[in-house]
């Protein structure tokens, strides 16, 4: 056993953690997830020089990392650094590519890699809510290609991708794992409709609709109705790097407080002299180390048996959805009036932590599925 | 013990729900369902209502202008108010100025004053905290020396919440640096026109302007308004607290964002059932409104109690911490009940008069801004930490 970074995932530990030191203060942070599409294509070249993009796939699809660890390690900083570049849409569009697409197919990753494609995969649907296996959206034999039909909900960076991933049913019931099949889609094919909008956190997603799309048979990636059980190891790569970025939020809002509770006077003392804010201090403290193991304990998981894995990722992603509104709400309460301010950075960690529930599973959905699959596996 | 309200209180609350049925501006109500922001306008055009009924000033006497109603009558109001959508009353006046003037205001005062808060020619804000005095209140700085028939008064409020609105603010200011903190603090009102005023808005973490900076530099204020005694201000602001006891618990904005949770998790399907049929989440739902059915009884047994005046800090201390921790957890399960569609934020969609298409569910644009917004209730008007000191001091005296 072994818990420390290999010396290349140090590196890049380093390599981002300087990066957004050096030029990626809260302002620019702002200033960036203001603009039109909510994240810089400037700043996403860099990430892919300094091959923070390279990190998140294995070298047989043209990166050099790809591992449970190397997804933690990118997207802990990632967290640290409020950062709102389409790294999580990468990880999902690309691995999606990686795991079922053919040689031609799985071309675009270098572009993906180079900083050049944004990929993004286009699953959730106005009814699914987090239900993986939720399809509804319609792909029909059309002469050698398809026609898709339906609507995706809140696709990560879905009006900024060039390439769009999207899951269809070419085959059984809204609800069956089987008859799921996943396509490429260029974002600009006739008959797709992106609505772009901001999210509350400083992220940036869209509504997407698909009317009549016709694409060519090259579209199809992998088996007709059998892209399931990829398309969950994809969320569950997705899962992973969500829990692992709240865990860097969360230390910045430890850090940040108990830096507050030391300097902030009232009473003729620091606030951190009062007991009834220690303890809970202390109570965060142990919270958030359980949440790091329990993404450690997902992230060494994520090569192992389709059980493991699962029940591993609901583990962490149901954690750190409920530590990470713990930490939220605390860190703001421990405060006082200027955590609830736009200006101090802790607000943002805190809108962060809390909407990271909202994506790919809660709390509830989470610890449902690890029910079941426990039950199922009889572990 | 007989737990049901009486006839006139259950006669009351018909005549409450037919005004508002009948009032109630639809344009309102609907802002406030969607938690749309609410404009001077909008809320100056609830007051005027209410005051045209004589229903504005809920708990003054009669002779002022007031309803004179009963506890239990004002929470009637508070249920209705909120299960019908209806703004809410802007307090800063009416229920926080008010009373101070009532009881240690000069006869001027309350002949000049109190008209206006009713009848909406006075905005007020309320100018207590300082960037470094907030729990720690007596410790304020904002100095006020007397010059002639002036006071000169210099120094920063902050937090004050709509003083964006306000011509006028109430604040606390420092008269003397001898003895104990608290017993050089005057009560002053100010005119928001003087010369040496600035106002600066906070931006708070959701985007919206709420609150203020105010910045006093040499701002001359006669001495006629300064209320009751010198150094006396203290007393006055402490009255404050221990007087406002109903409606803390804020039971009938619970039960309305309760009706809001529920409405949004019948909508909303994990696996084609109604989320309100999901045991985990349909068992948050339980919780929380069993806590709620609880809190509103011990919010009217201790209103009703006959030693309640008595004993209205630790009170009220209790009913809101309880009060909040439920509206806190309730705006929780409205944001967790979305799903993914908490994640969009339009925040054009929250502001009056817009017209576009929502995305996700119709009132789901405002749900996960206002959660976070309302973390602020357990902070302000005496954080829920220094309530708990409240409690173990004045009940256990620990
Ligand atoms: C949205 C909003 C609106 C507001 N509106 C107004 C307004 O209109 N007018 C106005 O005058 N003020 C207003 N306030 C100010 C509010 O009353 C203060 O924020 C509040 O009193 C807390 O003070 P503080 O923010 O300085 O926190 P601090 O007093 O610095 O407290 C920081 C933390 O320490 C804790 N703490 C402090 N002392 C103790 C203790 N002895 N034991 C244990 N814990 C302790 C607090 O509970 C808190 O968790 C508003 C605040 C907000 C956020």
């Amino acid at each position: 056993m072994d818990f420390s970074l290999t010396d290349e995932q140090r590196m890049l530990k380093d390599t981002l953690a300087r990066f957004v030191a050096d030029n990626y203060g809260i302002e620019v942070r702002h200033e960036i997830a203001a603009s039109p599409e909510g994240f810089s294509r400037d700043i996403w070249s860099q990430f892919a020089e300094l091959g923070i993009i390279g990190a998140l796939f294995a070298e047989a699809d043209g990166g050099f990392g790809g591992g449970g660890f190397d997804l933690s390690t990118v997207f802990e900083e990632i967290g640290r650094g409020l950062v709102v570049e389409p790294l999580l849409a990468s990880v999902l569009g690309g691995n999606a590519i990686a795991s079922l697409g053919d040689e031609a197919q799985k071309a675009r990753l270098e572009g993906v890699i180079a900083g050049e494609t944004i990929v993004a995969l286009a699953h959730g649907e106005p009814q699914s809510r987090y239900d993986h296996v939720h399809v509804e959206t319609r792909a029909e034999r059309d002469g050698d290609g398809w026609r898709l039909n339906g609507e995706k909900a809140v696709v990560l960076n879905g009006d900024s991708a060039g390439t769009l991933v999207v899951s269809a049913r070419t085959g059984g019931e809204v609800w069956d794992e089987e008859g799921i099949s996943l396509f490429l889609v260029p974002a600009n094919a006739e008959g797709v409709t992106a609505r772009g909008y901001p999210t509350i956190d400083g992220l940036h997603a869209a509504e997407i609709a698909f009317e009549a799309v016709t694409l060519d048979g090259g579209a199809l990636l992998g088996r007709e109705g059998g892209a399931f059980p990829a398309l969950e190891e994809t969320l569950a790569r997705g899962a992973l790097a969500l829990s692992a970025e709240a865990i860097g939020a969360m230390e910045v809002c430890r850090d940040i407080t108990i830096e507050y509770l030391k300097t902030r006077r009232q009473f003729g003392v620091p606030i951190g002299k009062f007991q009834a804010l220690q303890h809970r201090m202390a109570t965060l403290l142990m919270e958030i180390e359980q949440a790091r193991s329990s993404v450690i304990n997902a992230a060494g998981c994520l090569n192992r048996s389709r059980e493991e894995r699962e029940l591993a990722v609901s583990a962490a992603k149901a954690m750190t959805g409920r530590i990470g509104r713990m930490v939220a709400e605390e860190a703001i309460q421990m405060h006082g009036g200027i955590a609830m301010t736009w200006e101090y950075s802790l607000g943002h960690y805190a809108k962060r932590l809390v909407m990271i529930d909202h994506q790919f599973g809660d709390v509830d959905f989470h610890t449902a599925r690890y029910a079941e699959i426990a039950a199922v596996a009889g572990v | 013990m007989d737990i049901s309200y009486s006839a006139e209180d259950l006669a009351f609350r018909e005549k409450v729900r037919a005004f508002l049925q009948e009032r109630l501006p639809r344009t309102l109500s609907e802002k406030v369902r969607r938690n749309q922001h609410l404009s001077r306008d909008d809320m100056e055009q609830w007051h005027g209502i209410l005051n045209d009924k004589g229903w504005l000033a809920q708990d003054w006497p009669k002779e002022h202008g007031g309803a004179g109603w009963t506890t239990v009558q004002q929470q009637i109001f508070e249920d209705e108010a909120a299960a019908a959508n209806a703004p809410r009353i802007v307090p800063f006046g009416l229920k926080m100025l008010a009373p101070v003037l009532m009881k240690f205001g000069s006869p001027e005062q309350k002949d000049r004053y109190l008209p206006r808060i009713l009848n909406g020619s006075d905005w007020w804000c309320q100018g207590y905290s300082e960037p470094g005095a907030g729990s720690d209140l007596a410790s304020l700085k904002t100095r006020a020396v007397r010059d002639g028939d002036h006071y000169v008064v210099n120094g920063q409020k902050t937090w004050t919440t709509l003083g964006q609105h306000a011509n006028k603010i109430f604040c606390l200011v420092r008269t003397s640096t001898e003895g104990k903190p608290q017993e050089g603090i005057s009560f002053l009102l100010i005119d928001m026109d003087t010369p040496g005023i600035t106002i600066r808005p906070i931006i708070l973490l959701e985007g919206t302007h709420e609150v203020n900076e105010v910045f006093f530099d040499d701002v001359r204020v006669p001495i006629e308004n300064l209320v009751g005694e010198e150094n006396k201000g203290w007393t006055y602001a402490k009255y404050l607290l221990t007087h406002e006891r109903t409606n803390i618990a804020g039971v009938g904005f619970s039960r309305a964002a309760l009706a809001h949770v529920k409405a949004i998790a019948r909508d909303q399907k994990v696996r084609g059932r109604p989320l309100i049929n999901d045991p985990l989440f349909a068992a948050r739902i339980a919780k929380v409104e069993m806590e709620l059915a609880a809190l509103a009884t011990t919010n009217l047994r201790v209103l009703s109690a006959p030693d309640a005046a008595a004993n209205a800090g630790p009170i009220s201390s209790m009913l809101k911490i309880k009060g909040t921790e439920i509206r806190q957890e309730l705006n929780d399960l409205a944001r967790r009940a979305l799903g993914p569609y908490a994640l969009p934020f339009v925040s054009e969609a929250l502001e009056p008069g817009w017209n576009g298409e929502p995305i996700g569910p119709e009132d789901a644009a405002g749900v996960a801004a206002d959660y976070f917004n309302n973390r602020k209730i357990s902070i302000y008007g005496g954080s829920n930490e220094v309530q708990r000191n409240i409690i173990s001091k004045m009940v256990m005296g620990l």
